[in-house]
């Protein structure tokens, strides 16, 4: 079951009736509180509430894009569009054998590199690591990159990625989208496909927004 | 007798809300009362600079309030002064108590409130912007923030106090609160009121911050109507 009505910070939602307490809420005693301005999702199992706005929390096995901010010693600072920097470790980002002293770590990866990893290390205090060790996980060649709020990003990729399909049909663009809210884009019409998804991150919340887009890319 | 402007006790002046004013910010918005306008704008959570003013456990909140030079009769000069100080750290301590800082450890959320026109309750009406900024910033909140001034003005205990009434009055009362939850955070009076009166007059705060919130309310559901 699904409200159609945008909860606010403090709204009572329902009862918990042992049920699992999702993100956005919280309790006091059994009575479940939005904490922030978003949808609310309620059924038997669970209750949550998806923010329509905010920044990008890392957790751990999230498939995200970053971008390259510094060299250190062992591995390179990523910014991964969150209060927090990640860190990748050369040994989660190079198959080889690197001999630290002797190698220059910018041949592997350089500063304002965009890369496709996975969030393999999150503590309790927000100390973040990432890998390039999986299958999906690459380095994203040229192209650009736009920030979007992370919980639109299931709504530009749509329902079995019927709305990327659609923008990458349209546009003849390479789109990678990162659970993190930033969004890889290469290609001849990269500006259209840019506005589209920044069309889709403003107004997700209205109805009759896929044949707008449709209408929009034309 | 009726008030200066010819409003009646419990009377406020129009309200205005808007939000997104303030485009390049994580959430932004503006209130008008009468001829009292902030503009309140939300940066974070993200990261702390210098590191030394991170906390551990928690995020910090950092709160500029600031009236442009233009927004009162007689220019005021730029910049920080011992008023916006105070105002500042008390605007801030309204609204931490709403705000679930443990949930970004060492991170910062950054509140301006700018005053473009000022003409009395300017730190409940920034009060009033910057909770509206901060829900559509997605700070994650135990609860909206809502103030109103209440005061006394020619033996007449009074509601929102324009400019005049907050210069030439026996006492002006600044109150905000948690309003789902009915929990006060700031509870600030200049002037001298009898312990009568006080109760009295604290009735009226809860009932105008009732009347606020529900336009806080409507403001922002308005504005994201109709997801699917």
């Amino acid at each position: 079951m699904k409200s159609r009505e945008v909860v606010l910070p403090g709204e009572e939602l329902e009862e918990r009736k042992g049920r699992k307490l999702g993100n956005g809420v919280y309790f006091e005693g059994d009575k479940i509180f939005s904490k922030v301005l978003g949808m609310p999702r309620i059924d038997e199992n669970e209750i949550s509430v998806t923010a329509l706005s905010g920044t990008y929390t890392p957790r751990v096995g999230d498939k995200i894009v970053g971008v390259i901010d510094t060299t250190e010693i062992s591995g390179w600072s990523v910014d991964i569009n969150s209060p927090y920097m990640a860190f990748l470790p050369i040994s989660e980002a190079v198959d080889e054998f690197v001999d630290r002293d002797r190698t220059d770590l910018t041949r592997y990866f350089d500063v304002g590199d965009i890369i496709f990893c996975r969030v393999s290390k999150v503590t309790k205090n927000m100390v973040v690591q990432v890998s390039m060790d999986d299958y999906s996980a690459r380095k994203l060649i040229n192209g650009t990159i736009v920030k979007v709020t992370p919980t639109k990003i299931p709504r530009i990729i749509g329902k079995a990625g019927s709305m990327v399909t659609l923008i990458k049909n349209k546009t003849g663009c390479d789109i990678t989208s990162g659970q993190n809210g930033v969004v890889w884009i290469r290609g001849e019409e990269k500006s259209k496909a840019i506005e589209a998804i920044l069309m889709i991150d403003r107004d997700s919340h209205t109805v009759g927004l896929t044949e707008k887009i449709e209408k929009f890319l034309g | 007798m009726k008030r200066i402007d010819g409003r009646s006790e419990e009377e406020m002046r129009e309200i205005e809300m808007k939000l997104d004013v303030v485009k390049r910010a994580n959430g932004s918005a503006s209130v008008r009362f009468g001829n009292t306008e902030a503009i309140a704008s939300v940066y974070g959570p993200k990261g702390v600079f210098p590191k030394f003013l991170q906390e551990d456990h928690k995020s910090v909140l950092k709160v500029r309030y600031n009236m442009a030079p233009f927004s009162v009769d007689d220019r005021k000069a730029p910049g920080h002064d011992r008023r916006s100080t105070e105002l500042s750290k008390v605007i801030r301590l309204a609204i931490e108590p709403a705000i679930f800082l443990e949930d970004f450890p060492r991170a910062g959320i950054y509140g301006f409130i700018e005053m473009l026109q000022s003409d009395g309750s300017t730190r409940v009406t920034g009060i009033n912007a910057l909770s509206m900024a901060l829900a559509t910033a997605g700070i994650p909140m135990r609860d909206l923030i809502t103030a109103c001034s209440v005061g006394k003005v020619d033996d007449k205990l009074v509601v929102d106090l324009n400019g005049e009434e907050d210069c030439n009055g026996q006492a002006d009362l600044a109150f905000a609160m948690l309003p789902n939850k009915n929990l006060v955070t700031l509870l600030q009076m200049d002037g001298i009121l009898t312990k009568e009166e006080i109760v009295k007059i604290l009735g009226y705060a809860r009932n105008s911050c009732k009347k606020i919130f529900e336009l806080q309310k409507q403001t922002l559901k308005e504005r994201y109507k109709g997801e699917e």
